[in-house]
């Protein structure tokens, strides 16, 4: 019951970069496991870059690797989304995160003798809208069941839930691999949709003030303000089959629930929790191995490590001819050992003795219904990725744009304004990046506005400005708003090197992008940072070639090329 | 003071009244209903006449309320129905008092003294469903109903005994006391709803909430000879009802006459938004139809078609109860009616299906009484051993039956062959029930197969027990209204026992049910169904 407490409201970071990190780290992790012809250096070099090795020690990678080559895992994963809704599931208390200890209860979700249990119809609402979302068919009919079990966090001895007719199901959603992990399309199915309602929390009684908490017994109290908060727990079909492509099956169920706004979808938080059930067969065989279900990951990385882990782990096992080691059990995962735990074996199924809840009548709506809600969903990630890819921009630009909802709502907003597409996705993925990132800022929070991003890639476009002076009133505008014509005048921008003195403007391409071709040929390390996401190395480069033409070089014209030959592929 | 209130109600046993016992079957039928008031005037509703005396200043809420306090004082010591008594009925009495002499307007149960089941909650009074485990117990809300009645006027006077969380027939299953029936202190006054009827058969209070399972106000009226009312599920709010088994619990309505039942019924029905099973039907008037005899036609029930339910007449029915029955029959007959025989053949198959199905809901809702958040808590190091004692001290010995019944019949690998098995029974019950009722208004049946029986009789044989809640269950299971008023009395105790005889309607029509009954109960020959064992306060 080692129960993390955040009381603070976390907001909700515009964290890729650090994803994109961690996701690095994890590539090589995965490399080192799969890639058969990972050489002695290439594993050295992994092993600097992820000191934190998860894999079970006393075993070469390469032996390692010639092991796991011939098995294949079988992953599904059970992701529960605590929905945004402004009132509990079936009364009405607020749903608030972080409130003091049982201050947010009422006899309905403290299950006093009596109570009983009214549904939002907003919960109903999310439902099948996630339910479209993943490409379900909606049960007009869907009906609540009781999921019994005795635990103090549970005020009734059950937990509302749907058994034998979730409200969605037989569904699928599409991810694009990163490049990074490979890249490509994979699909995995979504057996159902169902709705729930969340347990309380038990807290430890040294954790700190919780006076208003109640007492279990000497050492555990019980905050029940989670209590009936509603959730919608999603299970995917076995289809996954590594550490990457669940780790990217659980970043597009965060992407699709906040592009709904059905949930904030925050992982430190607990809005959206991730088990995963994972066991592993040798390829070739039909039937599945023995189930071991893998709790407490905190993030995808730790998702992603957690898997690698107990596949290497489960390989081992299998090749060593202990095969029956591999019990149906839970098991944790130990963020500080980076390694999977026993947490509980289970003897049997647990017998949860479901019934329909007799308290809540069957949930029906019409087609016209769902009709209605299919017509109000936003563009899905999925959409978005595939238009921005139709729009010409490279596949790691898309993936950047599309991850965050209010990004790519912004870039929209650029490109609407007619800003050139290209350019919008750079100055997003790299100097705006970057600078919400130290600000720990969000794009809702800039007081740049679109029309003015689109403004300054037109001035810089139409040569007005140089490239380095648009860096430096783009800080300007994020931090202060303003508009760019006004800050030209203002400051009295114009680029000079192109209006006053076009004789000392180096224009020709060809000989900026000699330069290019020299400065790229003497930085090897910048370049592989560089194409391996670390985009905004780009300035670097445009620094030196600057440098190297004493500042001459048309800055429009040198990050064109410049852009050309980084992101070529060759 | 209360015979001026309700004069029937303090007279002694009249010498005409007849006794069936199965030596001595007197006909009800051959002395045909007169309709012309004999030498006994009919029941009157204490309810209106509560309004009218107060209204017409003829009397004070306060004297009302002293006068049931000092009766509750007088007969509490035999008859234990209340587990706890209101402190704050004179205050509210006074209220209701200045409320008039000011010239506000009261509501329609203005100074109506009434009693509630103990599982059903009233905010900051002791609420435990006759329970260890909720001792102490005081909500921090009120049930819908009792709401409503306070919204109306009318005072609680207190909590009523009852068995352990609605479970058991005599109540004899509360863990605090066992009520004894005031027609015969030595006999159980049936269950669960056993302290609601025997408060009103004593006069201790003018009506009273109870709460109907498998029968347990409809079982309870019949042994105390008062009117027990089970409207249909969704017509009362369940809101503040401690559940017992979820989708058949009703809150229903005990009072000395058809009309005071069918008036307490009208006070606390209607939809409530918290109770999404409460249903949108609208309540009618019912007053209108609570006429006074004068205003009867010679055949006041003509046409009405009434179905003799002819499984409830077989083996294992006293023969006192069959006779009494038939002769309620007759007399329906002489008011009118058309009376034919109607068989139910799923009828013998809602007894078992209710057992599991009861047991398997309230295995479930019992669930939440482990002793962490409130009721008694047995301090332990280890969890098991929290909830073990918990509910190991906290819960009776029929209460832990039903839960390990439910538990089990609700286990994986046994669900099929019991609790989907009894809601295909209940489909069942359901259409028998709707065949029949598509072409009659109203069944009817005994209440019970017998009269109340002595304390302790049944208390170590469950099964007997519980077949004795062969002619409720199979109502509850169609959702069905249905109200049981006294029709006769068979030989036992000092001088006769009730036998309550059940009228079912269908879904929603508890007018007719409250039509037909009223005049039933005004034109029966000897009314005024009086226990005669308890001291007169007059």
């Amino acid at each position: 019951m080692s129960t993390t407490l955040f009381r603070t409201i976390q907001p909700n970071h515009f964290t890729l970069l650090t994803n994109a990190l961690l996701r690095t780290r994890r590539t090589s992790r995965h490399i080192s496991v799969r890639c058969q012809t990972s050489t002695t250096t290439q594993q050295s070099s992994s092993q600097q870059q992820q000191p934190r090795t998860s894999a079970p020690k006393n075993h070469g990678s390469n032996k390692l690797d010639e092991i796991l080559k011939d098995y294949e895992a079988v992953i599904g994963i059970e992701t529960h989304v605590q929905l945004s809704t402004s009132t509990k599931a079936f009364c009405s208390c607020p749903n608030s995160y972080g409130s003091h200890p049982n201050t947010s209860i009422c006899p309905v979700c403290m299950g006093l003798p009596g109570a009983l249990p009214v549904l939002s119809s907003k919960v109903v609402d999310f439902g099948v809208r996630l339910g479209l979302a993943l490409n379900c068919s909606l049960s007009l009919k869907s009906k609540f069941d009781r999921k019994q079990y005795f635990y103090p966090d549970l005020p009734k001895g059950y937990q509302i839930s749907q058994f034998d007719v979730p409200i969605a199901s037989g569904g699928y959603v599409d991810v694009d691999i990163p490049l990074e992990f490979g890249g490509g399309h994979r699909r995995f199915g979504i057996t159902r949709v169902h709705m729930e309602e969340d347990a309380g929390k038990l807290l430890h009684s040294d954790a700190g003030d919780y006076s208003q908490a109640m007492i279990v017994s000497k050492l555990d109290l019980v905050d029940l303000n989670r209590a009936g908060v509603p959730l919608l727990e999603i299970v995917s079909e076995p289809d996954i089959r590594s550490g990457v492509e669940a780790a990217e099956y659980g970043s597009e169920m965060q992407r699709i629930v906040r592009y709904l706004g059905v949930s904030n979808g925050n992982m430190q938080e607990g809005s959206l929790r991730c088990d995963v059930n994972i066991s592993i067969r040798p390829i070739g065989q039909a039937e599945f191995g023995t189930k071991v279900e893998i709790k407490n990951l905190n993030a995808f990385s730790a998702m992603s490590r957690a898997i690698d882990y107990e596949i290497t782990r489960q390989a081992l096992l299998y090749n060593q001819g202990q095969a029956d080691q591999i019990v149906t059990e839970t098991r944790l995962w130990d963020e500080g050992a980076q390694k999977t735990v026993t947490m509980r074996k289970k003897e049997g199924l647990a017998d949860y003795r479901y019934f329909p809840e007799p308290d809540l009548p069957e949930v029906i709506f019409t087609q016209e219904y769902v009709d209605s809600i299919r017509a109000s969903l936003p563009e899905l990630p999925e959409a978005k990725r595939r238009r921005y890819e139709a729009m010409g921009l490279g596949i790691q630009d898309v993936l950047f744009l599309a991850n965050d909802v209010s990004v790519a709502e912004y870039f929209d907003e650029v490109i609407g304004k007619g800003a050139d597409v290209k350019s919008a996705a750079n100055w997003l993925m790299s100097d705006i990046a970057a600078y919400l990132k130290n600000e720990e800022l969000s794009i809702s929070d800039v007081k740049l506005t679109p029309q003015e991003l689109a403004e300054l890639i037109a001035a810089i476009k139409d040569e007005t400005i140089s490239g380095k002076i648009g860096k430096q009133i783009l800080f300007e505008l994020l931090a202060k708003g303003g508009t760019v014509q006004g800050m030209i005048k203002e400051k009295d921008l114009v680029q000079a090197s192109s209006c006053y003195f076009p004789q000392n403007c180096i224009t020709d391409p060809v000989e900026i992008e000699k330069m290019i071709m020299k400065v790229i040929s003497e930085s090897p390390k910048q370049l592989e940072q560089y194409r391996s996401g670390k985009t905004k190395l780009q300035g670097f480069f445009t620094g030196q070639v600057m440098k190297m033409s004493k500042g001459k070089a048309n800055p429009a014209l040198l990050n064109k090329i410049l852009l050309e030959k980084l992101n070529a592929k060759d | 003071m209360l015979s001026t209130l309700q004069p029937p109600r303090s007279l002694t046993l009249l010498p005409f009244r007849r006794l069936h016992g199965s030596k001595t079957i007197a006909s009800l039928a051959s002395s045909s209903p007169t309709l012309d008031a004999s030498s006994v005037s009919p029941p009157q509703s204490q309810i209106l006449t509560t309004r009218r005396s107060l209204l017409s200043g003829e009397t004070t809420a306060s004297e009302i309320a002293k006068s049931y306090l000092s009766r509750i004082r007088l007969t509490e010591p035999q008859l234990k129905c209340f587990l706890h008594v209101s402190e704050n009925v004179l205050k509210e009495a006074q209220e209701i008092d200045q409320r008039i002499s000011r010239g506000e307007e009261v509501g329609p149960l203005a100074g109506v003294v009434i009693g509630v089941k103990d599982n059903i909650c009233t905010e900051g009074m002791p609420s435990t469903a006759a329970s260890r485990i909720l001792e102490h117990y005081r909500p921090p809300f009120d049930a819908t109903a009792v709401k409503k009645i306070k919204e109306m006027g009318g005072i609680v006077v207190g909590k009523t005994n009852m068995d352990e969380f609605g479970m058991g027939s005599t109540t004899e299953a509360s863990a605090f006391q066992v009520t004894a029936n005031p027609w015969d202190l030595t006999r159980v006054p049936g269950g669960s709803s056993g302290g609601s009827a025997a408060a009103v058969a004593a006069n201790q209070c003018m009506v009273s909430l109870g709460s109907d399972t498998g029968g347990s106000v409809r079982q309870p009226a019949s042994f105390c000879g008062v009117v027990g009312l089970k409207p249909t599920y969704g017509r009362v709010s369940r809101f503040g009802l401690m559940a017992y088994a979820s989708s058949l619990d009703v809150i229903g309505c005990f009072g000395s006459t058809v009309a005071d039942a069918g008036m307490l019924l009208h006070a606390v029905s209607g939809y409530d938004r918290f109770d999404s099973t409460s249903s949108k039907q609208d309540v009618p008037e019912f007053e209108s139809q609570f006429l006074s005899m004068d205003s009867f036609e010679s055949k006041p029930l003509k046409g009405v078609r009434v179905g003799l339910i002819r499984e409830t007449l077989e083996e294992g029915v006293d023969s006192g109860v069959r006779s009494a029955t038939q002769e309620a029959a007759s007399h329906l007959e002489a008011l009118g009616c058309l009376v034919t025989e109607v068989s139910l053949p799923s009828f013998s198959l809602g007894l078992p299906a209710y057992y599991v199905i009861a047991s398997s809901e309230s295995s479930s809702n019992l669930s939440r009484y482990d002793g962490v958040r409130y009721g008694n808590q047995v301090m332990a190091d280890e969890l098991n051993k929290l909830y073990d004692c918990s509910r190991g001290q906290g819960f009776g010995g029929e209460v832990k039956m039903r839960i390990l019944m439910g538990t089990y019949a609700l286990s994986a690998g046994y669900y099929d062959a019991y609790y989907k098995r009894a809601q295909q029974v209940r489909t069942l019950i359901r259409k028998d029930f709707k065949a029949a009722l598509d072409h009659n208004d109203i069944l009817i049946s005994p209440a019970a197969p017998s009269a109340a029986y002595k304390i302790g009789e049944k208390k170590d044989d469950p099964l007997a027990m519980y077949a004795g809640d062969i002619m409720t269950v199979n109502v509850n299971l169609a959702g069905l209204p249905a109200i049981v008023l006294p029709c006769g009395l068979v030989e036992g105790g000092p001088s006769g026992l009730p036998v309550g005889l059940q009228m079912i309607g269908a879904a929603f029509d508890e007018e007719t049910l409250l039509k037909v009954g009223h005049i039933f109960e005004q034109t029966l020959n000897g009314s005024g169904f009086v226990p005669p064992t308890l001291p007169n306060v007059a």
